[in-house]
């Protein structure tokens, strides 16, 4: 799968410009809230028209407006998640999910209607009405009346946006599970550090109309300057390992990261299973010595690579662990207290508690 | 002769049978183009529609009597619209109850086309949208999430053009009189009635009627409205 994606508008003071391809799995176009990302997706959907561009898939082209071709976006077969889970409000869930598949009749769909009701397990809600549904069970039914529509791609844009923490952490999961099982290619709006270190593969950085960056997620999020575009106190290093123990009775995961090990709390851990961890920069502790008689069960010892000094005045801290690489932000006071510098072996302390997924 | 409220005579008959007639085709002819206009003021872009709104409306602040009068000019047999129907398709209005039909539905369309309106705008065009993503073109859109929307809206437009055809009075009798059998309706029959000596009877006999006709219209509005409103937003 190979979507290409080159338009150009301008909507008052907003222009867009925007040229990039997003490959299978899940490509995030991430960047704060005003930069474009949805607009670009109702771009793609056929909801909106730029003023010049050119939208292709597989080299089917939906979009050439030198050409003057357009395919209509019910004709797109592009699933579309919103923010808001937009259910027919006089429609029963069953009807709500089965609304799509009536007009693709005779096409084979990913998976049968009763894989995709398991995987969202939603299966018991077909005979409510949306009105009866909890915000979270809402997002999942309109997540499988997307899937249902058998479409070649899916479009989620910033689906758990409504939703409080809680809930997110309800549907993350599922989204995770899509992804794995589904195999269908996703392109996922989002302005969350965590949510995108979760789900992406590839991540697309929108900032004013403007792709900033791209390039695989462990690359674009652990970069620093990225974080200074979007948020600085969401930036930290993407950590992408496999579950190598399980511990039930702790609720405690050995992951491995190279040479490195790391415990993390959660319950859905499978032995063998890849696991993509953010750790967030103000949740990593430095010291010169390995420290004893401390809460924290994560130390790693580390090298430093280098340290930059953020406008706020604050220090990040690049470490090597290893093969993997992390980054902690301390204030300028303690960095001249220890002397920090290139070169020098530390240990990093994580609480644990900060894994959590 | 004693007063009796319940035997009708057979012209009151009529003239009851007659005025459900009007009023029913009036509501049922007004229907389509209604949901049309509606859609267009409520959704449409386009250089004259306030022009177009302000026309929809003028029925509603014109005195009746003039709007029938216009509708004699125009659809008189030989009014522009009139002559070229008659000749066309051999529709006349003047002097029949098709006539009475066409004022009755005029004099209704502000009220249904307004109720229509305001239902529309209250549907959320991201349902639309959504629809349109799961691959409905638009008028299956339409059909299968705006409609059912906005059923409740037009059920209560045609339930006020219909009230509204059985008491219309003035644009009637100014466009097709008052011939008994043919255009003389409820209201123009009580009119008549309170006319000539010892009409009372006849008059209060039609007037309860008419009392009965409009309730009944109003609660069974009230009654589907209701029921559809509660399966859209089912609990």
């Amino acid at each position: 799968m190979t979507l290409i994606v080159d338009v150009e508008d301008r909507r008052g003071a907003f222009s867009l410009n925007a040229q990039f391809t997003a490959e299978a799995g899940v490509t995030a176009l991430f960047g704060r809230s005003g930069s474009g990302k949805t607009t670009l997706m109702r771009m793609i959907a056929g909801l909106d028209r730029p003023a010049r561009g050119r939208i292709q898939l597989d080299g089917e082209t939906l979009l050439d407006t030198e050409r003057g071709r357009c395919v209509p976006v019910h004709k797109r077969r592009f699933g579309y998640v919103f923010q808001e889970p937009r259910l027919f409000p006089h429609l029963s869930v069953a009807r709500n999910l089965d609304y799509g598949a009536w007009f693709q009749r005779g096409r084979s769909g990913r998976g049968t209607r009763k894989t995709i009701l398991d995987l969202l397990g939603i299966e018991h809600l077909l005979n409510r009405q949306p009105a009866t549904l909890s915000g979270g069970e809402k997002q999942r039914v309109a997540i499988g009346r997307a899937l249902l529509s058998s479409p070649r791609l899916l479009l989620m844009d910033e689906p758990l946006a409504a939703l409080d923490e809680a809930r997110k952490q309800e549907i993350l999961p599922y989204i995770e599970r899509l992804r794995d099982e589904m195999g269908i290619p996703i392109v996922y709006v989002s302005h969350s550090v965590a949510e995108v270190a979760r789900l992406a593969d590839r991540v697309v950085v929108v900032d004013q109309g403007r792709i900033a960056a791209i390039g695989p997620a462990a690359d674009i999020l652990s970069r620093a300057e990225i974080a200074v575009a979007h948020d600085r106190r969401e930036a930290g290093a993407l950590l992408e390992g496999v579950v190598r123990a399980y511990d039930g009775k702790q609720g405690l995961a050995t992951v491995g990261f190279g040479s490195a090990e790391l415990l993390v709390p959660g319950i859905d851990f499978e032995i063998g299973k890849p696991v993509r961890l953010h750790v967030p920069a103000r949740d990593v502790m430095l010291a010169t010595r390995p420290p004893e008689g401390i809460s924290a069960l994560n130390i790693v010892a580390g090298d430093i690579r280098a340290v930059t000094r953020g406008p706020d005045g604050m220090l990040d801290v690049d470490l090597a662990c290893g093969d993997a690489h992390l980054v902690a932000r301390i204030t300028a006071l303690s960095g001249e207290r220890l002397s920090l510098a290139p070169g020098q072996s530390v240990f990093a302390i994580l609480k644990t508690v900060a894994l959590q997924r | 002769m004693p007063f009796d409220l319940f035997s009708l005579s057979d012209e009151e008959r009529t003239a009851i049978g007659l005025s459900l007639k009007v009023a029913g085709i009036a509501m049922l002819a007004s229907l389509p183009p209604g949901l049309l206009i509606a859609m267009l003021l409520a959704r449409g872009r386009f250089w004259g529609k306030s022009l177009l709104n302000g026309i929809v409306h003028l029925p509603l602040i014109l005195p009746p009597v003039v709007t029938g009068y216009l509708l004699l000019i125009l659809f008189g047999r030989r009014g522009v619209i009139g002559a070229f129907l008659a000749e066309t398709f051999g529709i006349v209005f003047s002097f029949r109850w098709t006539g009475a039909a066409l004022a009755c539905a005029v004099m209704g369309f502000p009220l249904l086309v307004r109720s229509i309106r305001l239902s529309i705008e209250a549907v959320d065009a991201k349902l639309e949208e959504a629809a349109g993503t799961l691959g409905a073109a638009r008028p299956f859109v339409f059909l299968t999430v705006t409609l059912p929307l906005i059923l409740p809206g037009i059920i209560a437009g045609m339930i006020l053009s219909f009230a509204k055809a059985m008491g219309e009075f003035g644009a009637t009798i100014t466009f097709v009189s008052n011939i008994p059998g043919e255009t003389q309706t409820l209201s123009a029959a009580i009119y008549t009635f309170t006319q000539v000596p010892g009409g009372d009877e006849g008059a209060m006999r039609l007037v309860l009627i008419s009392i009965v006709i409009s309730m009944a219209a109003l609660m069974a509005s009230e009654g589907l409205a209701h029921l559809i409103g509660r399966r859209i937003s089912a609990q």
